[in-house]
Protein backbone atom coordinates (compact mmCIF):
# COMPACT_ATOMS: atom_id res chain seq x y z
CA UNK A 1 0.00 0.00 0.00
CA UNK A 2 2.85 2.90 0.95
CA UNK A 3 4.66 2.40 -2.89
CA UNK A 4 2.18 4.92 -4.59
CA UNK A 5 2.81 7.40 -7.01
CA UNK A 6 3.23 10.42 -4.22
CA UNK A 7 6.72 8.67 -3.16
CA UNK A 8 7.46 7.05 -6.70
CA UNK A 9 6.04 3.58 -6.26
CA UNK A 10 8.63 3.07 -4.09
CA UNK A 11 9.32 1.17 -0.68
CA UNK A 12 12.22 2.27 1.26
CA UNK A 13 11.80 1.26 4.46
CA UNK A 14 13.28 3.01 7.86
CA UNK A 15 15.88 6.21 7.12
CA UNK A 16 17.52 8.72 9.39
CA UNK A 17 18.88 12.05 8.15
CA UNK A 18 22.18 12.73 6.74
CA UNK A 19 23.80 14.68 9.41
CA UNK A 20 27.62 16.01 9.41
CA UNK A 21 28.61 14.35 12.71
CA UNK A 22 27.74 11.02 10.89
CA UNK A 23 29.84 11.73 7.25
CA UNK A 24 33.33 9.93 8.80
CA UNK A 25 31.28 7.12 10.55
CA UNK A 26 29.17 6.32 7.78
CA UNK A 27 31.83 6.47 4.65
CA UNK A 28 34.21 4.24 6.97
CA UNK A 29 31.70 1.64 8.19
CA UNK A 30 29.80 1.52 5.85
CA UNK A 31 26.16 0.74 7.94
CA UNK A 32 23.39 -0.94 6.57
CA UNK A 33 20.41 1.74 6.50
CA UNK A 34 17.98 1.73 3.96
CA UNK A 35 17.90 4.95 2.74
CA UNK A 36 19.13 8.95 4.02
CA UNK A 37 17.33 12.18 3.88
CA UNK A 38 19.66 15.32 3.11
CA UNK A 39 18.23 18.92 3.67
CA UNK A 40 18.02 20.12 -0.37
CA UNK A 41 19.73 23.49 0.86
CA UNK A 42 22.51 22.03 2.12
CA UNK A 43 23.65 20.65 -1.03
CA UNK A 44 22.02 23.70 -3.41
CA UNK A 45 25.48 24.84 -4.24
CA UNK A 46 28.55 24.78 -6.31
CA UNK A 47 31.20 22.32 -4.83
CA UNK A 48 32.99 21.21 -2.14
CA UNK A 49 33.02 19.01 0.58
CA UNK A 50 29.43 18.66 0.78
CA UNK A 51 28.94 17.59 -2.39
CA UNK A 52 31.58 15.53 -2.66
CA UNK A 53 30.25 13.59 0.54
CA UNK A 54 26.37 13.25 -1.45
CA UNK A 55 28.16 11.75 -4.60
CA UNK A 56 30.02 9.14 -2.43
CA UNK A 57 26.98 8.59 -0.39
CA UNK A 58 24.92 8.46 -3.61
CA UNK A 59 27.14 5.30 -4.60
CA UNK A 60 26.10 3.42 -2.21
CA UNK A 61 22.49 4.52 -0.32
CA UNK A 62 19.20 5.73 -1.42
CA UNK A 63 18.72 9.57 -0.89
CA UNK A 64 15.70 11.74 -0.53
CA UNK A 65 15.40 15.27 -0.55
CA UNK A 66 13.54 16.99 1.91
CA UNK A 67 13.45 21.09 1.88
CA UNK A 68 13.26 24.10 4.14
CA UNK A 69 12.74 27.38 1.90
CA UNK A 70 10.52 26.48 -0.79
CA UNK A 71 7.86 28.18 1.47
CA UNK A 72 4.74 26.96 -0.59
CA UNK A 73 2.48 28.99 1.72
CA UNK A 74 4.19 32.35 1.05
CA UNK A 75 2.14 34.80 -0.59
CA UNK A 76 4.65 35.77 -3.23
CA UNK A 77 6.17 34.18 -6.07
CA UNK A 78 8.53 31.12 -6.23
CA UNK A 79 12.05 31.79 -6.28
CA UNK A 80 13.15 30.87 -9.80
CA UNK A 81 16.58 30.76 -8.68
CA UNK A 82 15.51 28.54 -5.99
CA UNK A 83 14.13 26.13 -8.24
CA UNK A 84 16.50 26.18 -10.85
CA UNK A 85 19.08 25.08 -8.27
CA UNK A 86 17.01 22.16 -6.72
CA UNK A 87 16.49 21.06 -10.10
CA UNK A 88 20.32 20.46 -10.59
CA UNK A 89 20.16 18.62 -6.98
CA UNK A 90 17.09 16.51 -7.89
CA UNK A 91 19.16 15.56 -11.29
CA UNK A 92 22.05 14.37 -9.20
CA UNK A 93 20.30 12.43 -6.62
CA UNK A 94 17.57 11.45 -8.24
CA UNK A 95 15.00 11.31 -5.61
CA UNK A 96 12.31 9.33 -6.01
CA UNK A 97 10.18 12.21 -4.38
CA UNK A 98 10.69 15.84 -3.10
CA UNK A 99 9.32 17.26 -0.03
CA UNK A 100 9.13 20.75 1.84
CA UNK A 101 6.64 22.24 4.64
CA UNK A 102 2.96 23.50 4.22
CA UNK A 103 4.24 26.90 5.87
CA UNK A 104 5.67 30.40 4.56
CA UNK A 105 8.68 31.99 5.59
CA UNK A 106 9.77 34.86 3.55
CA UNK A 107 7.08 37.92 2.57
CA UNK A 108 9.17 40.84 0.34
CA UNK A 109 11.98 38.65 -1.15
CA UNK A 110 12.56 38.57 2.72
CA UNK A 111 13.50 35.35 4.61
CA UNK A 112 13.04 34.52 8.18
CA UNK A 113 14.61 30.88 7.66
CA UNK A 114 11.83 29.85 9.88
CA UNK A 115 8.83 27.29 9.28
CA UNK A 116 6.21 29.74 9.81
CA UNK A 117 2.27 28.43 10.19
CA UNK A 118 -0.69 29.64 7.51
CA UNK A 119 -3.79 31.01 8.36
CA UNK A 120 -6.45 27.72 7.38
CA UNK A 121 -8.22 29.61 4.72
CA UNK A 122 -9.74 28.95 1.28
CA UNK A 123 -7.90 31.54 -0.04
CA UNK A 124 -4.44 30.39 1.69
CA UNK A 125 -5.05 26.79 0.25
CA UNK A 126 -5.71 28.13 -3.38
CA UNK A 127 -2.50 30.15 -3.42
CA UNK A 128 -0.40 27.16 -1.58
CA UNK A 129 -2.06 24.73 -4.14
CA UNK A 130 -0.87 26.16 -7.42
CA UNK A 131 2.67 27.04 -6.04
CA UNK A 132 3.18 22.86 -4.99
CA UNK A 133 2.06 22.35 -8.81
CA UNK A 134 4.11 24.92 -10.43
CA UNK A 135 6.63 23.28 -8.23
CA UNK A 136 6.28 19.43 -9.25
CA UNK A 137 5.67 20.92 -13.28
CA UNK A 138 8.64 22.57 -12.76
CA UNK A 139 10.97 19.26 -10.93
CA UNK A 140 9.15 16.61 -12.73
CA UNK A 141 8.87 14.75 -9.64
CA UNK A 142 6.00 13.47 -7.26
CA UNK A 143 5.94 16.30 -4.73
CA UNK A 144 5.04 15.69 -0.50
CA UNK A 145 3.99 18.26 1.58
CA UNK A 146 5.01 17.93 5.25
CA UNK A 147 2.62 19.66 8.29
CA UNK A 148 4.59 21.76 10.79
CA UNK A 149 5.09 22.01 14.16
CA UNK A 150 3.07 25.15 15.10
CA UNK A 151 3.21 27.94 18.40
CA UNK A 152 0.02 30.29 17.09
CA UNK A 153 -3.22 30.08 15.25
CA UNK A 154 -4.69 33.24 13.59
CA UNK A 155 -8.39 34.80 13.90
CA UNK A 156 -8.59 34.27 10.42
CA UNK A 157 -8.55 30.89 9.96
CA UNK A 158 -11.53 28.89 8.25
CA UNK A 159 -11.05 24.96 9.15
CA UNK A 160 -8.64 23.30 10.98
CA UNK A 161 -5.23 22.11 10.27
CA UNK A 162 -6.27 18.98 8.88
CA UNK A 163 -9.01 20.06 6.67
CA UNK A 164 -6.25 22.77 5.36
CA UNK A 165 -4.23 19.71 4.73
CA UNK A 166 -6.44 17.92 2.79
CA UNK A 167 -7.83 20.82 1.01
CA UNK A 168 -4.12 21.73 -0.69
CA UNK A 169 -3.23 18.26 -1.24
CA UNK A 170 -6.77 17.75 -3.15
CA UNK A 171 -6.30 20.90 -5.05
CA UNK A 172 -2.59 20.13 -6.18
CA UNK A 173 -2.65 16.32 -6.50
CA UNK A 174 0.41 16.08 -4.57
CA UNK A 175 1.51 14.20 -1.75
CA UNK A 176 1.79 14.25 2.11
CA UNK A 177 4.46 13.95 4.58
CA UNK A 178 3.28 13.27 7.54
CA UNK A 179 5.55 14.41 10.44
CA UNK A 180 3.36 12.85 13.54
CA UNK A 181 5.79 14.18 15.81
CA UNK A 182 4.79 17.71 14.78
CA UNK A 183 0.88 16.57 15.03
CA UNK A 184 1.88 15.86 18.65
CA UNK A 185 3.42 18.98 19.04
CA UNK A 186 0.43 21.22 17.65
CA UNK A 187 -2.04 19.03 19.29
CA UNK A 188 -0.37 19.86 22.68
CA UNK A 189 -0.01 23.59 21.97
CA UNK A 190 -3.84 23.84 20.38
CA UNK A 191 -5.45 21.32 22.34
CA UNK A 192 -6.90 19.10 19.95
CA UNK A 193 -6.95 15.48 19.65
CA UNK A 194 -3.86 14.26 17.82
CA UNK A 195 -5.89 11.05 16.12
CA UNK A 196 -8.65 13.29 15.10
CA UNK A 197 -5.98 14.78 12.40
CA UNK A 198 -4.24 11.35 11.80
CA UNK A 199 -7.67 9.58 11.46
CA UNK A 200 -8.58 12.47 8.98
CA UNK A 201 -5.74 12.51 6.46
CA UNK A 202 -5.65 10.84 3.08
CA UNK A 203 -3.72 7.60 3.47
CA UNK A 204 -3.63 7.06 -0.19
CA UNK A 205 -1.59 10.74 -0.48
CA UNK A 206 1.24 9.57 2.33
CA UNK A 207 3.96 9.33 0.73
CA UNK A 208 6.46 9.07 3.82
CA UNK A 209 6.37 9.41 7.32
CA UNK A 210 8.40 11.48 9.95
CA UNK A 211 9.19 10.90 13.69
CA UNK A 212 11.32 12.95 15.39
CA UNK A 213 11.76 13.97 19.13
CA UNK A 214 10.57 17.15 21.01
CA UNK A 215 11.47 19.25 24.10
CA UNK A 216 8.85 20.39 26.58
CA UNK A 217 8.49 23.65 28.23
CA UNK A 218 6.23 24.97 30.67
CA UNK A 219 3.39 26.53 28.75
CA UNK A 220 4.39 24.72 25.38
CA UNK A 221 6.26 22.40 23.65
CA UNK A 222 8.74 23.11 21.42
CA UNK A 223 9.62 20.96 18.28
CA UNK A 224 13.26 21.11 18.67
CA UNK A 225 14.65 17.36 17.32
CA UNK A 226 17.05 16.78 19.99
CA UNK A 227 15.19 13.91 21.53
CA UNK A 228 14.34 10.17 21.51
CA UNK A 229 10.65 9.81 20.02
CA UNK A 230 8.38 10.34 23.21
CA UNK A 231 5.54 7.04 23.72
CA UNK A 232 2.73 9.39 22.71
CA UNK A 233 4.42 9.97 19.31
CA UNK A 234 4.71 6.16 18.59
CA UNK A 235 1.09 5.71 19.62
CA UNK A 236 0.57 7.92 16.56
CA UNK A 237 2.76 6.34 14.11
CA UNK A 238 1.09 3.23 15.16
CA UNK A 239 -2.25 4.61 14.00
CA UNK A 240 -0.90 6.25 10.92
CA UNK A 241 0.64 3.71 9.45
CA UNK A 242 -2.21 0.89 10.01
CA UNK A 243 -3.90 3.82 7.97
CA UNK A 244 -1.73 3.80 5.30
CA UNK A 245 0.63 0.99 4.91
CA UNK A 246 3.86 0.21 5.64
CA UNK A 247 5.55 4.04 4.19
CA UNK A 248 8.92 5.18 4.35
CA UNK A 249 10.13 6.17 7.73
CA UNK A 250 12.47 8.80 8.70
CA UNK A 251 13.73 10.11 12.38
CA UNK A 252 14.74 13.24 12.34
CA UNK A 253 17.46 14.47 14.82
CA UNK A 254 18.98 17.80 14.29
CA UNK A 255 20.49 19.12 17.44
CA UNK A 256 22.62 17.85 20.26
CA UNK A 257 23.18 14.86 17.82
CA UNK A 258 24.10 11.50 19.18
CA UNK A 259 26.12 8.62 17.52
CA UNK A 260 25.39 6.99 14.39
CA UNK A 261 24.72 4.31 16.20
CA UNK A 262 22.24 5.71 18.97
CA UNK A 263 20.11 7.95 15.55
CA UNK A 264 19.86 4.78 13.60
CA UNK A 265 18.46 2.17 16.77
CA UNK A 266 16.24 5.27 17.94
CA UNK A 267 14.66 5.04 14.07
CA UNK A 268 14.70 1.08 13.89
CA UNK A 269 12.19 1.17 16.50
CA UNK A 270 9.55 1.99 14.43
CA UNK A 271 10.19 -1.41 12.67
CA UNK A 272 7.90 -2.99 15.48
CA UNK A 273 5.19 -1.03 14.14
CA UNK A 274 6.25 -1.50 10.21
CA UNK A 275 6.39 -5.17 10.78
CA UNK A 276 2.70 -5.53 12.28
CA UNK A 277 1.52 -3.63 8.89
CA UNK A 278 3.36 -6.46 6.83
CA UNK A 279 1.25 -9.06 8.40
CA UNK A 280 -2.19 -7.22 8.49
CA UNK A 281 -1.54 -6.56 4.86
CA UNK A 282 -0.18 -10.57 4.12
CA UNK A 283 -3.08 -11.91 6.26
CA UNK B 1 -7.38 39.73 6.09
CA UNK B 2 -5.66 38.88 2.70
CA UNK B 3 -2.60 36.50 3.15
CA UNK B 4 -0.11 38.62 1.56
CA UNK B 5 -1.42 41.43 4.38
CA UNK B 6 -1.29 39.09 7.09
CA UNK B 7 2.31 37.51 5.85
CA UNK B 8 3.55 41.17 6.32
CA UNK B 9 2.34 42.04 9.09
CA UNK B 10 3.27 38.78 11.52
CA UNK B 11 7.17 39.25 9.03
CA UNK B 12 7.33 42.87 10.31
CA UNK B 13 6.27 41.50 13.67
CA UNK B 14 9.14 38.62 13.87
CA UNK B 15 12.08 40.60 12.58
CA UNK B 16 11.32 42.88 15.00
CA UNK B 17 14.67 43.32 17.07
CA UNK B 18 14.27 41.93 20.53
CA UNK B 19 15.24 43.87 23.60
CA UNK B 20 18.28 43.56 25.46
CA UNK B 21 16.67 40.80 27.78
CA UNK B 22 16.06 38.86 24.77
CA UNK B 23 12.29 39.28 24.80
CA UNK B 24 10.13 40.88 22.30
CA UNK B 25 9.67 44.57 22.39
CA UNK B 26 6.48 46.12 23.87
CA UNK B 27 6.10 48.67 20.87
CA UNK B 28 5.01 47.08 17.78
CA UNK B 29 6.17 48.13 14.28
CA UNK B 30 3.12 50.57 14.13
CA UNK B 31 3.57 52.26 16.63
CA UNK B 32 1.27 51.19 18.63
CA UNK B 33 1.38 48.53 21.68
CA UNK B 34 2.65 45.46 20.30
CA UNK B 35 -0.62 43.45 22.41
CA UNK B 36 -2.88 45.26 20.54
CA UNK B 37 -1.41 44.41 17.29
CA UNK B 38 -0.76 40.56 18.02
CA UNK B 39 -3.63 40.22 18.76
CA UNK B 40 -5.06 41.55 15.97
CA UNK B 41 -4.37 38.04 13.99
CA UNK B 42 -2.70 35.64 16.63
CA UNK B 43 -5.76 33.99 18.40
CA UNK B 44 -4.36 33.55 22.40
CA UNK B 45 -4.98 30.20 23.97
CA UNK B 46 -5.63 29.02 27.93
CA UNK B 47 -1.78 29.17 28.08
CA UNK B 48 -0.60 31.85 26.16
CA UNK B 49 -1.54 35.41 25.37
CA UNK B 50 -1.51 36.46 21.67
CA UNK B 51 1.57 38.32 22.47
CA UNK B 52 3.65 35.60 23.61
CA UNK B 53 2.98 32.90 21.22
CA UNK B 54 4.19 35.58 19.04
CA UNK B 55 7.37 35.95 20.84
CA UNK B 56 8.42 32.52 20.10
CA UNK B 57 8.53 33.09 16.58
CA UNK B 58 10.17 36.49 17.42
CA UNK B 59 12.60 34.82 19.35
CA UNK B 60 13.34 32.15 17.18
CA UNK B 61 13.89 34.51 14.51
CA UNK B 62 17.01 36.36 16.13
CA UNK B 63 18.42 33.26 17.94
CA UNK B 64 18.47 31.34 15.06
CA UNK B 65 20.33 34.35 12.39
CA UNK B 66 22.39 35.70 15.03
CA UNK B 67 23.73 31.96 16.14
CA UNK B 68 24.13 31.79 12.15
CA UNK B 69 26.19 34.91 11.33
CA UNK B 70 28.43 34.00 14.86
CA UNK B 71 29.35 30.75 13.21
CA UNK B 72 30.29 32.25 10.32
CA UNK B 73 32.64 34.63 11.34
CA UNK B 74 35.09 34.00 14.33
CA UNK B 75 37.44 36.32 13.29
CA UNK B 76 35.29 39.32 13.24
CA UNK B 77 33.71 37.82 16.48
CA UNK B 78 37.90 37.29 18.46
CA UNK B 79 38.38 40.89 16.80
CA UNK B 80 35.33 43.22 18.19
CA UNK B 81 34.62 40.98 21.19
CA UNK B 82 31.57 39.45 22.29
CA UNK B 83 29.62 42.31 22.96
CA UNK B 84 30.72 44.67 20.10
CA UNK B 85 30.03 41.70 18.04
CA UNK B 86 26.49 41.27 19.20
CA UNK B 87 25.51 44.51 18.46
CA UNK B 88 26.91 44.96 15.38
CA UNK B 89 25.56 41.92 14.25
CA UNK B 90 22.28 43.02 15.32
CA UNK B 91 22.82 46.12 13.42
CA UNK B 92 23.52 44.42 10.27
CA UNK B 93 20.56 42.44 10.28
CA UNK B 94 18.55 45.02 10.33
CA UNK B 95 19.66 46.98 7.93
CA UNK B 96 20.32 43.35 5.51
CA UNK B 97 17.85 41.07 6.63
CA UNK B 98 18.18 37.88 4.94
CA UNK B 99 16.89 37.75 1.23
CA UNK B 100 18.77 34.22 -0.09
CA UNK B 101 16.64 31.16 0.48
CA UNK B 102 19.96 29.80 2.43
CA UNK B 103 21.53 31.60 5.54
CA UNK B 104 24.60 30.42 3.83
CA UNK B 105 24.67 33.96 2.68
CA UNK B 106 23.80 35.54 5.67
CA UNK B 107 27.34 37.74 5.70
CA UNK B 108 27.52 38.13 1.72
CA UNK B 109 27.10 42.10 2.16
CA UNK B 110 28.58 42.40 5.97
CA UNK B 111 31.77 43.81 4.93
CA UNK B 112 30.31 46.47 2.44
CA UNK B 113 27.82 47.41 5.43
CA UNK B 114 30.51 47.45 8.05
CA UNK B 115 32.81 49.61 5.53
CA UNK B 116 29.67 52.33 5.46
CA UNK B 117 29.01 52.27 9.27
CA UNK B 118 32.19 52.33 10.64
CA UNK B 119 31.10 53.17 14.30
CA UNK B 120 30.17 49.30 14.60
CA UNK B 121 33.60 48.32 14.06
CA UNK B 122 34.93 50.45 16.84
CA UNK B 123 38.87 50.99 17.70
CA UNK B 124 39.31 47.44 15.04
CA UNK B 125 38.02 49.07 12.19
CA UNK B 126 40.61 48.14 9.70
CA UNK B 127 41.34 44.72 11.34
CA UNK B 128 37.70 43.90 10.91
CA UNK B 129 37.43 45.23 7.74
CA UNK B 130 40.29 42.87 6.79
CA UNK B 131 39.07 39.66 8.62
CA UNK B 132 35.17 39.97 7.72
CA UNK B 133 36.83 39.78 4.09
CA UNK B 134 38.90 36.86 4.66
CA UNK B 135 36.39 34.94 6.60
CA UNK B 136 33.60 35.67 3.29
CA UNK B 137 36.15 34.36 1.04
CA UNK B 138 36.94 31.23 3.16
CA UNK B 139 32.87 30.64 2.78
CA UNK B 140 33.24 31.31 -0.67
CA UNK B 141 35.82 28.48 -1.27
CA UNK B 142 34.66 26.10 0.89
CA UNK B 143 31.33 25.43 -1.78
CA UNK B 144 32.45 27.59 -4.72
CA UNK B 145 31.96 26.15 -7.98
CA UNK B 146 35.22 23.90 -9.59
CA UNK B 147 35.12 23.33 -13.05
CA UNK B 148 37.75 20.43 -14.67
CA UNK B 149 41.02 21.19 -14.10
CA UNK B 150 43.40 22.15 -16.76
CA UNK B 151 45.34 19.04 -18.21
CA UNK B 152 48.81 19.35 -19.92
CA UNK B 153 47.67 18.10 -22.95
CA UNK B 154 44.88 21.02 -23.13
CA UNK B 155 47.83 23.10 -24.05
CA UNK B 156 49.76 21.12 -26.63
CA UNK B 157 48.39 23.40 -28.96
CA UNK B 158 47.31 26.36 -27.36
CA UNK B 159 50.51 27.44 -25.36
CA UNK B 160 52.08 30.89 -25.84
CA UNK B 161 51.68 34.90 -24.92
CA UNK B 162 48.17 34.96 -26.43
CA UNK B 163 46.61 32.13 -24.41
CA UNK B 164 43.58 32.71 -21.81
CA UNK B 165 43.61 30.48 -19.02
CA UNK B 166 40.29 30.96 -16.50
CA UNK B 167 41.29 30.47 -12.69
CA UNK B 168 38.73 28.49 -10.77
CA UNK B 169 35.28 30.37 -9.48
CA UNK B 170 36.47 29.13 -6.00
CA UNK B 171 39.76 30.64 -5.91
CA UNK B 172 39.35 34.20 -4.23
CA UNK B 173 42.89 36.43 -4.20
CA UNK B 174 42.89 39.02 -1.60
CA UNK B 175 45.45 41.59 -0.54
CA UNK B 176 45.54 42.74 2.91
CA UNK B 177 47.49 45.31 5.17
CA UNK B 178 47.66 42.45 8.37
CA UNK B 179 48.30 39.23 8.60
CA UNK B 180 44.46 38.02 9.11
CA UNK B 181 45.39 34.52 7.44
CA UNK B 182 47.20 33.79 10.71
CA UNK B 183 45.01 35.27 13.13
CA UNK B 184 42.07 33.43 11.95
CA UNK B 185 43.72 30.22 12.14
CA UNK B 186 44.66 30.61 15.92
CA UNK B 187 41.06 31.88 16.50
CA UNK B 188 40.00 28.72 15.11
CA UNK B 189 42.67 26.60 17.24
CA UNK B 190 41.44 28.50 19.94
CA UNK B 191 37.80 27.61 19.42
CA UNK B 192 38.56 23.74 18.50
CA UNK B 193 40.60 23.96 21.75
CA UNK B 194 37.96 25.24 23.98
CA UNK B 195 36.89 21.52 25.07
CA UNK B 196 40.24 21.67 27.06
CA UNK B 197 40.07 25.03 28.30
CA UNK B 198 37.68 26.92 29.81
CA UNK B 199 35.93 29.87 27.67
CA UNK B 200 36.99 32.68 29.13
CA UNK B 201 40.69 31.68 29.37
CA UNK B 202 40.28 31.29 25.79
CA UNK B 203 38.90 34.50 24.82
CA UNK B 204 41.47 36.30 26.85
CA UNK B 205 44.08 34.67 24.67
CA UNK B 206 41.90 35.48 21.72
CA UNK B 207 41.84 39.24 22.81
CA UNK B 208 45.68 39.05 23.41
CA UNK B 209 46.38 37.63 19.91
CA UNK B 210 43.76 40.84 18.22
CA UNK B 211 45.86 43.34 20.24
CA UNK B 212 49.04 41.94 19.37
CA UNK B 213 47.86 41.80 15.60
CA UNK B 214 46.24 45.48 15.67
CA UNK B 215 49.56 47.13 16.62
CA UNK B 216 51.71 45.64 14.11
CA UNK B 217 52.70 48.33 11.67
CA UNK B 218 50.42 47.59 8.52
CA UNK B 219 52.42 45.72 5.61
CA UNK B 220 50.47 44.59 2.60
CA UNK B 221 50.48 40.95 1.75
CA UNK B 222 48.95 38.45 -0.55
CA UNK B 223 46.55 35.95 -0.23
CA UNK B 224 45.28 32.85 -2.76
CA UNK B 225 42.15 31.41 -0.14
CA UNK B 226 41.51 27.77 -1.99
CA UNK B 227 40.63 24.73 -1.52
CA UNK B 228 42.81 21.15 -1.98
CA UNK B 229 40.79 17.61 -1.11
CA UNK B 230 37.43 19.70 0.02
CA UNK B 231 39.59 21.55 2.59
CA UNK B 232 40.20 25.23 2.47
CA UNK B 233 43.73 26.83 2.47
CA UNK B 234 45.28 30.35 2.68
CA UNK B 235 48.64 30.60 0.54
CA UNK B 236 50.87 33.63 0.83
CA UNK B 237 52.07 34.94 -2.89
CA UNK B 238 54.23 37.22 -3.98
CA UNK B 239 53.58 40.40 -5.20
CA UNK B 240 54.44 39.31 -9.19
CA UNK B 241 52.26 36.16 -8.70
CA UNK B 242 49.20 37.70 -7.15
CA UNK B 243 49.52 40.53 -10.31
CA UNK B 244 49.59 37.70 -12.74
CA UNK B 245 46.83 35.91 -11.76
CA UNK B 246 45.11 39.00 -10.32
CA UNK B 247 45.46 39.79 -14.34
CA UNK B 248 44.18 36.47 -15.26
CA UNK B 249 41.09 36.63 -13.55
CA UNK B 250 40.42 40.02 -15.46
CA UNK B 251 41.09 38.16 -18.63
CA UNK B 252 44.15 38.92 -19.41
CA UNK B 253 46.10 37.25 -21.87
CA UNK B 254 49.51 35.11 -20.54
CA UNK B 255 51.49 37.64 -22.12
CA UNK B 256 49.96 40.80 -20.69
CA UNK B 257 49.71 39.27 -17.41
CA UNK B 258 53.34 38.56 -17.12
CA UNK B 259 54.23 41.93 -18.38
CA UNK B 260 51.95 44.15 -16.29
CA UNK B 261 53.13 41.93 -12.93
CA UNK B 262 56.87 43.19 -13.74
CA UNK B 263 56.63 46.52 -14.94
CA UNK B 264 57.57 47.79 -11.21
CA UNK B 265 59.27 44.61 -9.89
CA UNK B 266 62.49 44.42 -8.12
CA UNK B 267 63.05 40.89 -9.36
CA UNK B 268 65.78 41.00 -11.28
CA UNK B 269 65.16 40.33 -15.23
CA UNK B 270 66.87 36.87 -15.73
CA UNK B 271 65.49 35.68 -12.58
CA UNK B 272 62.29 36.32 -14.09
CA UNK B 273 61.12 32.91 -16.91
CA UNK B 274 62.38 30.48 -14.53
CA UNK B 275 60.35 32.08 -11.70
CA UNK B 276 56.95 32.45 -14.03
CA UNK B 277 57.50 28.72 -14.63
CA UNK B 278 57.90 27.68 -11.07
CA UNK B 279 54.58 29.25 -10.41
CA UNK B 280 52.63 27.87 -13.05
CA UNK B 281 53.71 24.72 -12.37
CA UNK B 282 52.50 25.20 -8.56
CA UNK B 283 49.29 26.90 -9.55
CA UNK B 284 48.11 24.21 -12.12
CA UNK B 285 49.44 21.00 -9.59
CA UNK B 286 46.80 22.72 -7.26
CA UNK B 287 43.89 23.14 -10.25
CA UNK B 288 43.92 26.61 -9.45
CA UNK B 289 43.13 27.05 -13.68
CA UNK B 290 39.76 25.78 -15.55
CA UNK B 291 40.21 23.57 -18.27
CA UNK B 292 39.11 25.50 -21.69
CA UNK B 293 35.50 24.86 -22.76
CA UNK B 294 36.13 23.11 -25.99
CA UNK B 295 38.39 20.56 -24.23
CA UNK B 296 35.85 19.91 -21.77
CA UNK B 297 32.98 19.24 -24.20
CA UNK B 298 35.68 17.06 -26.33
CA UNK B 299 36.57 15.13 -22.92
Amino acid sequence: MSANRFNGFTDLGIGIGLRAPHYNHILTRKPVVDWFEIISENFMIGGGRALHILDQILEQYKVVQHGVSMYFGSAEKLNREHLRRLKELVQRTKTPWLSDHLCWGSVDGRYTHDLLPMPYTFEAARITSEKVREVQDFLEIPVAVENVSSYAEYHDSEMTEWEFLNEVVERADCGILLDVNNIYVSSQNHSFNPFDYVNSVPAHRVAQIHIAGHSKYRKYILDTHDHPVIDPVWKLYERAIQRAGHTATLLEWDDSIPSFQEVHGEALKANKFLRSTVLAEAV
Amino acid sequence: MKLMQLQRTMARAVMQPLTSSERMQRRAPDGGPMKRYASRFIKPNDRLTSFERLEIYNRQYWFRILAALSEDFPGLHAVLGERRFDAMAKAYLIANPSRSFTLRNLGARLESWLRKNPKWAGANQNLALEIVRLEWADIEAFDGKAEPALRPEDLLSAAGPRLKLTIQPYVRLLSFLYPVDDLLLEVRKEDDDTDFASNAFTEHRKRKRVRAVRKLKPAEIFLAVHRIDNSVYFRRLGLEEFSILTALRQGKTLGAAVESAFSKSKVAPEERPLKVQTWFQTWATLGWFCRPEKKRAAG
